[in-house]
């Protein structure tokens, strides 16, 4: 599903991504693990779209098509979707009016229906029940005054309302009590099958106990430095990061 | 200085031509039209050295040549009117036509018992004793050229008297149309309105160009809202693309008095919106909003005073505006708070967001606190649609143009969600969408609710 080589990706003159190897086919969970500052947010959102971020060497091929040359809303429609470490607070638009226009304008693109007002609503209900999300929540605007958890919650919603072929999860777990957890953990769960892949990029192996990956990669400085199944994460947890160092550097370490 | 002498000698010729012919000299109001015109001639046009005026240059206005206010009213239909402005069924409207009264356009709904409410023009003559207790006595034409100018010329306007403890539900909509001339013309619409103890009225003022010529609206509108009194005002500027409009509001209020005014420039070429208000009597309040949404070189400023003359009262100033092109802005939020004017409550916001390089916004919240415990605070932003915010929406699906869009129009709407009459802010929620290149596809939507 999907194939990143030798990805290359520098903010300001400065290189965060080292060349990146990766491949994730349909119905895979793939956890990254790292240190901070290691570059999993900048892989995330290299993959999602975001310009701030200049690719400068690579390739990544998404369902056979050169996903670089699209935009963040033509990868969005093709099925890609960001959980953000830092979801942003839009003060003034409401989740569930923006919701349905990114849906529909998804649908729209994939040759879809537009949905009405009353099928929007029941799966809206429905999903918001998956990760028992507060209904008044939505209608307020996008993240204004909501908690981290919430604010977590609120990108699983959305992922389930979505329902993307490939899930990127940028630390969905950070910050979450271990009932918060398991909602979110739950609610994607509920998303695996076989049409679908998962990139779950977390700081803790916790997760993983809820999200059971099939690889897991550790990446240090802009680079995937081991990879392995999901006895790696236990092993990481158990001897810290600087145990994958390659290079004999020390990477600081910060829990 | 000469060169503004020069150029008030336009409207003193123009004055002096009125009195010859009008032979009004018997009437209550001249001898007050002729101190104001001589105090026009003393100030003549203010300069951008100036403080009051740094950031907004009348010399277009100086330099143009006004004929005084002509008739027009045939070429005025009901439909000029009700597509360019809100659906207003629900009002009693009061109609002029380059500053005269237009019957033809007006329809007043039942009122209840001794309200007034119909042409100053009428009311000089007819109701001369009650007007002349407010007329003139509120706005001061001693220090602004442009409130001695419209005292001078005042022909017609609004007038509206509501008594003791009345209630008026159905909001009085006034509505200022300019016709195109084969000159420029200059009109001094003049609006008074007195608000007794305890009494409460909703006015919108609606100032309207019907063609895309130049003209000058140069309007006063004194606000009078005795103890207790609850007075909601709306001004909608929709003057035409080469219009100029200086208007001056000022409200005085008395003890418990509660006046809130929203200052929604939408159209003209140069804009000032003077808002003054004197807080006279404790427990006073007022609440002052505006939005200006721009584009090309349109230039809007909006120029508050709000005088904190009595203890325990509070206000608020929330100004917002939305700058496309090549347009400027200019905010200044002056609050007041004299000597003995304790256990003040003010607070001055003003938030610019710039869709362009060449738009300019300048922003001056200014405090004068004489008195010790006050609590006061201003805050101004100006920037631009936030990248970070754009990218989280598009990563959902939403093109970049709907997500700007929608951003823009959440940032808008924010300045009309103190409206409260509600078919004036559903239109001004449609006429900001369809300003929008993607806004009609974001028109089917629900907003959140905002407290
Ligand atoms: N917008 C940005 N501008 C400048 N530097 C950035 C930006 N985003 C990330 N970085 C830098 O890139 C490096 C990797 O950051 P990030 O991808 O967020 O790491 P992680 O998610 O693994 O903690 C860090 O050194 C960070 O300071
Ligand atoms: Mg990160």
């Amino acid at each position: 599903m999907l194939e990143v080589r030798n990805l290359h990706a520098s903010v300001e003159g400065n290189e965060i991504l080292k060349g990146i190897n990766l491949t994730v086919n349909a119905g895979e969970v793939h956890s990254i693990m790292g240190p901070n500052g290691s570059g999993k947010s900048t892989l995330a959102q290299v993959l999602a779209g975001r310009d701030t971020f200049n690719v400068t060497a690579g390739e990544v091929i998404y369902k056979g098509k050169d996903m670089l040359d699209l935009s963040p809303d033509e990868r969005a429609c093709e099925g890609v979707f960001l959980a953000f470490q830092y979801p942003v607070e839009i003060p003034g638009v409401n989740i569930s009016h923006f919701l349905k226009a990114a849906l529909n304008a998804q649908r729209k693109y994939r040759g879809e229906n537009e949905l009405d007002a009353l099928d929007f609503l029941d799966l809206v209900k429905a999903k918001a029940n998956l990760v028992e999300l507060d209904a008044q929540l939505l209608k307020r605007a996008i993240n204004e005054g909501f908690s981290g958890g919430e604010k977590k919650r609120n990108e699983i919603f959305q992922m389930a309302m979505l329902e993307p072929s490939l899930a990127i999860l940028d630390e969905t777990d950070s910050g979450l009590d271990i009932d918060a957890l398991k909602i979110v953990a739950g609610g994607v769960n509920a998303l695996r099958g076989p049409d679908r892949a998962m990139i779950v990029v977390t700081h803790y192996q916790r997760l993983l106990e809820y999200i059971v990956p099939d690889h897991v990669h550790v990446l240090v400085d802009g680079r995937i430095v081991k990879s392995g199944g999901k006895e790696l994460a236990l092993e990481l947890e158990d001897k810290g990061y600087a145990w994958t160092d390659q290079t004999g550097k020390k990477h600081p370490v910060s829990a | 200085m000469i060169a503004t002498t020069e150029h008030t000698n336009g409207f003193i010729a123009g004055f002096d031509r009125l009195e010859q012919a009008d032979g009004r000299s018997d009437h209550w109001f001249t001898p007050v039209r002729r101190d104001a015109i001589t105090q026009f001639a003393d100030l003549g046009f203010p300069s951008t050295r100036d403080e009051e005026w740094r950031y907004t240059n009348v010399a277009p206005i100086a330099k143009t040549e006004f004929s005084s206010a002509r008739d027009g009213a045939a070429g005025v239909s009901p439909a000029d009117i009700t597509d360019k402005l809100f659906n207003d069924d629900g009002c009693s409207r009061i109609a002029f036509v380059n500053g005269r009264y237009c019957e033809a356009l007006s329809s007043v709904r039942e009122l209840p018992p001794g309200v007034k409410v119909g042409a100053l023009g009428e009311a000089m003559d007819t109701d001369g004793d009650l007007v002349a207790q407010y007329l003139a006595r509120y706005a001061a034409f001693d220090a602004e050229a442009f409130i001695a100018l419209n005292t001078a010329f005042v022909e017609d306007g609004a007038f509206i008297h509501i008594p003791r403890n009345t209630d008026v539900t159905d909001p009085i909509h006034l509505v200022y149309v300019t016709t195109d001339g084969e000159q420029p013309a200059a009109t001094h619409p003049r609006t008074l309105i007195v608000a007794d103890v305890s009494s409460r009225v909703t006015v919108i003022e609606s100032y309207l160009g019907v063609g895309e010529g130049t003209y000058l609206t140069n309007a006063v509108t004194e606000v009078v809202a005795r103890d207790n009194a609850v007075v909601d005002h709306y001004k909608i500027g929709r003057e035409s693309p080469n219009a100029y409009h200086i208007g001056t509001f000022h409200a005085q209020l008395s003890r418990d008095a509660n006046v809130s005014s929203h200052a929604l420039s939408l159209g003209g070429s140069l804009v000032r919106n003077n808002i003054n208000t004197v807080l006279d009597g404790e427990g006073a309040e007022c609440t002052l909003s505006g939005l200006c949404v721009l584009k090309d070189t349109q230039h809007v400023d909006n120029h508050l005073r709000v005088d904190h003359a009595k203890p325990h009262c509070d206000s608020r100033e929330f100004f917002k505006g939305v700058l496309d092109d090549k347009s400027h802005s200019v905010f200044t939020g002056r609050i007041v708070v004299r000597e003995d004017a304790q256990k003040t409550d003010g607070k001055q916001t003003n938030q610019n967001l710039l869709l362009s390089d060449e738009a300019m916004a300048d922003s001056k919240p200014q405090l004068e606190i004489f008195a010790d415990d006050v609590k006061c605070t201003h805050g101004a932003t100006i920037g631009q649609v936030d990248d970070e915010a754009v990218f989280y929406l598009r990563s959902r699906g939403m093109c970049e143009a709907s997500a700007r869009d929608l951003l823009v129009f959440a940032f808008a709407r924010e300045g009309i969600e103190r409206i409260r009459v509600e078919p004036l802010r559903k239109w001004l929620e449609d006429w900001i969408l369809a300003r929008l290149p993607q806004g009609r596809s974001l028109g089917d939507v629900e907003w959140p609710s905002l407290t």
